[in-house]
């Protein structure tokens, strides 16, 4: 009796349209010693979310639980009664959501949220549940845990939630909790002092959990065991040791593949001519333009790039930094309220209603999300027809044989181009998107975090296809992601973006070992390795005194960096620095002592590629 | 806190233009009429030098924007002019109606309101199962009626088989409880089952929308009751919207009152505007019409106000 | 057919053949009608109802399966055009709204705020007391009526899919507004108008047989349901079906609709 949780046959079934059944969790079997972590890993469809809420006798809408044992301790949980379900969930087995931005209820003060669990349990009285509240905060390393409960949702940042969210699962001493995907929606910075914090509260006591993700790399630092899914079956289980270092199974090997991209080089002659697009100085945002001439909410900041023809240039920044403004500025959606834009020497103009169709035609866009990006209600022959028409004046019979070739140019078959877009998966469609970029017949393709929204193995094809695509079509691409290594994997160029301002630019060569601008350092040693271990070894961040910043044009960086200067960098601008080996960073330490400040981890993370 | 009285004083604001936007509207439809309202008044017969007098004496030779704000002014003074119909100041017959429909549509809010909101939060604590269908089906058989059947219906039960209540009502003077249940009950009755049907079904309907939300699936998984779920967790998010929704639905009371007042030939503000436009008595009618306009908007104003006071992001 | 049937379930299937058999009745009632609509077929009025006289005899001794027979194209005829008038204007208005600029935007919105915060009814007896009541005026009245609460939907609707990626897509290729309206909004709104369209049927009924009802819709000799039950008002003491049956006529036919509406929307 050592399991505390035993899963055996477990069947979940969906209903469908027209009354049909689809079993969505076919058989899955598992159990979990005491104390130990259980990782389930899977890509989207794979089941693993529906497994890890059936431990809690929950099935959502539509579905059901329709066979198999489920044992938590010495109860059968598919047995139980409605009320005895109630009195199981949030006090014998407890839940951390993916999303606790949207899991926190927002007209809740946070303290009562955490002590409604409590309350309904009736586990401690009020006063000493705060107390231990208290403790949960200070041992997940919540900044002010006396007062933080007294906030709203809305107050507290992403990444805090998250741990919040762990505490209020972990106030009734719960015998299992299962962490769902708990730092999938946080940057790579933030998400390592949470896993930290979760490593810490589990470890120290001694917590059995079950911990769902897609990343490997996360479960690596995170579990004990591995149950990889697949389409609702499980394809391999164990120590997770043997599962990334050993794996037997094709699927995992997949996807293990897929979490190392490996460096691509399109070999693409250079002819040292003017640059594609050249951005000088622009700045933008959203917003009234106020009278000097700055937008209510500035976004981007004195940006200047260049892409030569043929290159992809590597835009990397987490959620805000304005990397999709930028993209957005570039196509004319939002007009830059500073600086030029220059497509292959010419200017164009800012307003968009002053562009040709031309200079339309030779810069196309691709957005991260596939399924919004095509009209729901227009075929894909229509959608690929569409710009051949509008740039090219093709006719009916020209169409039709050239949405065929765009078909084929995106390995899609042309039969698919009767179907509505509804139709087609993920990756088919973003496949579609790119197509339709393609028949503009583009000097430059911005691809606004074309595979953040898909599964790693359907997003490695779609960055070998735009490899393929660059070799034969010789189009440019501003690649613009929030992930370093897809960046590094296929960028020549790459550009780090931090609050609205270009902190780094250089070769990918560069981004393999220091010097790097603090940020950069911070954000390549934050992507967890896919290693046990990795996390105890990585560097801690410290905690920053408030900054007394006074002056303009300060370091966006400033608030975070650990390598400050006290009295400089709160104070003057820093400077445009050009290192040796040809990157640049906008920072006031000299070359040496950005090789002095990376963290000790960059030598090892350099050693993996 | 700022923000909050910000907000607010904006909603005032949005309110203050809206109504003036209202009396343009409704002082360009009654005044877009090709005739001569003074040629029309006195006859065919009347001489031209009578019809010249008349359209002195009303006005009627100035250009239209000066009529308009001549209008506004009388309006906002309190005497909106003279009835067309019996010569009487407006004034003086809304002063005399309006305590009745006040009466009437209060005492309907007063029931109407809490039984309505009990309806929908049930319906959306079943969502999906056979007390909710059984709800949302009734609801939608009251929505779906003209208030002029309920209202016959009723009559006919109450007051023709079973003889209760009378179908004619009129408010007596210092009317005793019982006089004042006999003469009330069956315009009540009938206005806010009406309402009650439209209310229900948009409570319901904001309230399931917060059950999606993922908050909603944490609160169960953390072993909450359903009637825990949904009055401690859906119903405070959901205030903003039910708060629209009884303003929206306390519209179609406005709309109500009319129909009622006529068939229980009750006195009120709306069988007198029904008469206005019977005698096409603009003078009163464009009163009556800005009367309702105003008491909506003040609904609407309290239903806004509802909604920001329980936005807890505006809070501090 | 059938299949159709099972996809609705019974209740919309009921809605449905509800709302057929009133257009079908609204479409031919008056060949198909006993008597004529104006014809005294009995010296008894307020009869009840018998084989003779189906629905009974009315306060003039008239047929009043005949004259529910004749009404309901008025009732039903009137309500469509004045629905597909306000959905037209209030989709068009809506959708040329959200494509403009803000200040066509917000000056288009603020009027049809104004004018929806107008009582339905109240709105609807200005323009009777200014404009008149014949057939062509009502329906003008009662589209008008409706249209700010479909420009409201419609605008919301477009605002929406105008915030969509592939919108954003269809920009950046330099498409124009017409086409951004027409080709990539406008195809994305039409299903939930469509059922906009049905319930606004629904409330135009309802309007309209309430203003008949009140006696300034429909004038005589034409009548309309709402007419029916105004001119029987006498026999209510007597619970003479001359009163009831129109009644419930008009309640038949907006329930099926709003039976056939509720089911479609179940689906999506």
């Amino acid at each position: 009796m050592s399991d505390l949780v035993q899963v055996d046959k477990l069947r979940v079934v969906a209903r469908a349209e027209e009354g049909a059944e689809i079993t969505i969790v076919k058989d899955v079997s598992f159990s979990i010693p005491r104390g130990e972590v259980l990782a389930l890993i899977g890509e989207s469809g794979s089941g693993k979310t529906t497994i890890a809420l059936a431990l809690m006798g929950y099935a959502r809408r539509g579905c059901h639980i329709e066979g198999g044992l489920i044992r938590v301790g010495d109860t059968d949980v598919t047995a139980l009664k409605r009320k005895e379900l109630r009195s199981l969930r949030g006090r014998r087995v407890s839940y951390v959501a993916q999303s606790a931005a949207s899991g926190f209820d927002p007209a809740m003060k946070i303290m009562d949220q955490i002590l409604e669990t409590t309350r309904i349990h009736k586990t401690l009285p009020r006063q000493e549940a705060e107390a231990k509240a208290v403790d949960l905060f200070r041992a997940l390393a919540l900044p002010e845990p006396e007062s933080i409960g007294s906030r709203y949702p809305h107050q507290v940042s992403g990444g805090q939630l998250q741990r919040l969210m762990a505490a209020m699962a972990l106030i009734t001493d719960p015998e299992l909790v299962i962490f769902d995907e708990p730092t999938t929606a946080l940057d790579v910075t933030t998400q390592i002092d949470v896993l930290r914090a979760f490593k810490h509260v589990v470890a120290e006591r001694g917590i059995t959990a079950v911990y769902v993700s897609h990343d490997l790399a996360v479960v690596a630092q995170m579990a004990d065991q591995v149950v990889v899914l697949n389409q609702g079956e499980v394809r391999e289980s164990g120590r997770t040791g043997q599962i990334i270092k050993a794996p037997t199974d094709d699927y995992t090997r997949q996807l293990l593949a897929a979490a190392r991209p490996a460096l691509r080089s399109a070999t693409v002659e250079l002819e040292a001519d003017v640059p594609v697009l050249a951005v000088e100085g622009v700045s933008a945002g959203y917003g009234k333009i106020g009278r000097d001439g700055r937008p209510a909410i500035p976004i981007l900041e004195d940006i200047s790039l260049a892409i030569p023809r043929g290159t992809t240039l590597g835009v990397i920044g987490e959620s805000g930094s304005g990397k999709s403004t930028l993209a957005r500025a570039i196509a004319g959606l939002i007009p830059p309220t500073a600086g030029t834009l220059k497509l292959a020497g010419e200017t164009l103009p800012n307003d968009m209603s002053q562009r040709t169709r031309d200079q339309f035609r030779r810069v196309q866009i691709v957005f991260q999300n596939a399924d919004t990006a095509l009209n729901p209600s227009h075929s894909v022959e229509r959608i690929l027809a569409r710009p051949l028409a509008f740039y090219h004046g093709l006719q009916e019979q020209g169409r039709k044989q050239r949405v065929r070739e765009l078909l084929d140019l995106v390995r899609l078959p042309a039969t698919i181009a009767e179907q509505p877009c509804s139709r087609l998966s993920g990756g088919q469609k973003q496949r579609i998107n790119l197509a339709r970029a393609l028949a503009a017949e583009p000097d430059l393709i911005l691809c606004d975090e074309v595979t953040s929204a898909l599964d790693t193995v359907v997003a490695t094809a779609i960055l070998d296809l735009l490899t393929e695509l660059r070799r034969e079509l010789k189009v440019s691409y501003m690649f613009i992601s929030h992930d370093i290594s897809t960046v590094r994997a296929v960028c020549d160029d790459v550009l780090v973006l931090y609050a609205g301002r270009k902190v780094e630019q250089g070769g990918r060569e560069h981004f393999a070992a220091p010097p790097f601008h603090p940020y950069t350092d911070l954000l390549i040693n934050s992507v967890p390795e896919l290693e046990q271990g990795w996390l105890e070894s990585a560097a801690q961040s410290r905690k920053l005194a408030p900054v007394n910043a006074r002056g303009e044009g300060l370091c966006p960086f400033l608030e975070r960096c650990p390598v400050r200067i006290e009295g400089k960098c709160s104070t003057e601008p820093p400077p445009w620095r050009q290192l040796a080996l040809g990157n640049a960073v906008l920072c006031h330490h000299t070359e040496a002592d950005l090789h002095g400040t990376a963290s000790l981890n960059t030598a090892r993370a350099n050693a993996s590629y | 806190m700022n923000t909050i009285v910000t907000l607010l004083l904006r909603r005032l604001g949005i309110s203050l233009v809206t109504l003036l936007l209202v009396s343009a509207v409704v002082f360009l439809i009654t005044n877009l009429l090709p005739g001569d309202p003074a040629q029309e008044m006195l006859g065919q017969a009347a001489t031209p030098e009578v019809v010249e007098a008349l359209r002195e004496k009303l006005g009627l030779n100035q250009p239209a924007h000066i009529r308009y704000l001549n209008w506004l002014g009388s309006l906002l003074s309190g005497s909106p002019g003279v009835s067309l119909a019996n010569n009487m100041p407006v004034a003086e017959l809304v002063a005399d109606r309006l305590p009745r429909s006040l009466m009437l549509a209060g005492t309907t809010t007063v029931v109407a309101v809490p039984f309505a909101l009990f309806v929908g939060i049930v319906a959306a604590m079943y969502h999906g199962r056979r007390a909710d269908s059984i709800i949302s089906t009734a609801v939608m058989f009251v929505v779906a009626v003209p208030e002029f059947l309920v209202a016959t219906v009723a009559v006919l039960i109450f007051a023709v088989e079973l003889g209760w209540l009378s179908a004619v009502s009129y408010a007596p003077q210092d009317p005793t409880l019982g006089q004042f249940l006999a003469t009330y009950a069956l315009p009540v009755l009938t206005l806010s089952l009406v309402l009650v049907g439209q209310m229900a079904r948009m409570t319901r309907a904001a309230l399931i929308e917060q059950l999606q939300q993922p908050y909603i699936e944490m609160a169960v998984l953390k072993g909450a009751s359903p009637a825990r779920v949904v009055l401690r967790h859906a119903l405070p998010n959901a205030v903003g919207p039910i708060a629209n929704a009884v303003a929206l639905s306390l519209s179609y009371l406005m709309g109500g009152v009319v129909i009622i007042e006529v068939i229980f030939n009750y006195p009120g503000i709306a069988s007198l505007m029904v008469d206005s436009v019977t005698n096409r008595d603009f003078p009163l009618l464009q009163a009556c019409a800005m009367l309702f306009c105003t008491g909506y908007l003040i609904l609407v104003l309290m239903a806004d106000t509802a909604a920001i006071l329980s936005n807890p992001k505006l809070r501090k | 057919m059938n299949k159709l049937y099972t996809r609705l379930g019974i209740a919309g299937s009921v809605g449905l053949s509800l709302a057929g058999l009133w257009l079908l009745i609204s479409l031919f009632g008056p060949v198909l009608a006993p008597h004529g609509p104006g014809e005294i077929v009995d010296y008894e009025v307020f009869l009840p109802m018998s084989a003779e006289h189906p629905l009974g005899t009315d306060y003039l001794g008239r047929s009043v399966i005949s004259r529910i027979m004749d009404g309901a194209r008025f009732t039903v005829g009137i309500a469509f055009a004045a629905a597909l008038l306000a959905a037209l204007m209030g989709t068009g208005l809506g959708l040329f709204s959200a494509v403009s600029g803000k200040a066509v935007d917000e000056s288009i919105s603020r009027l049809m705020d104004a004018l929806l915060s107008i009582p339905n009814k109240i709105f609807a007896l200005v323009m009777i007391a200014a404009f008149g009541s014949s057939v062509p005026l009502l329906l003008l009245i009662t589209g008008i009526t409706y249209t700010p609460g479909v420009y409201r939907i419609a605008r919301a609707l477009a605002v929406n899919i105008n915030q969509m990626d592939y919108i954003q897509v269809a920009r950046a290729r330099g498409e124009g507004r017409a086409y951004l309206a027409l080709s990539e909004v406008l195809p994305n709104m039409i299903h939930p108008m469509l059922t906009d369209f049905g319930l606004r049927f629904v409330y135009v009924v309802l309007l309209l047989s309430s203003l008949s009802f009140l006696g300034l819709g429909v004038q005589p000799p034409n009548a309309d349901l709402g007419s029916l039950v105004r001119e029987n008002m006498s026999g209510l003491w007597e619970g003479a079906p001359a009163i009831m049956a129109p009644a419930a006529a008009i309640a038949s036919l907006t329930i099926g609709v709003n039976l056939f509406i509720d089911s479609l929307r179940g689906r999506d």
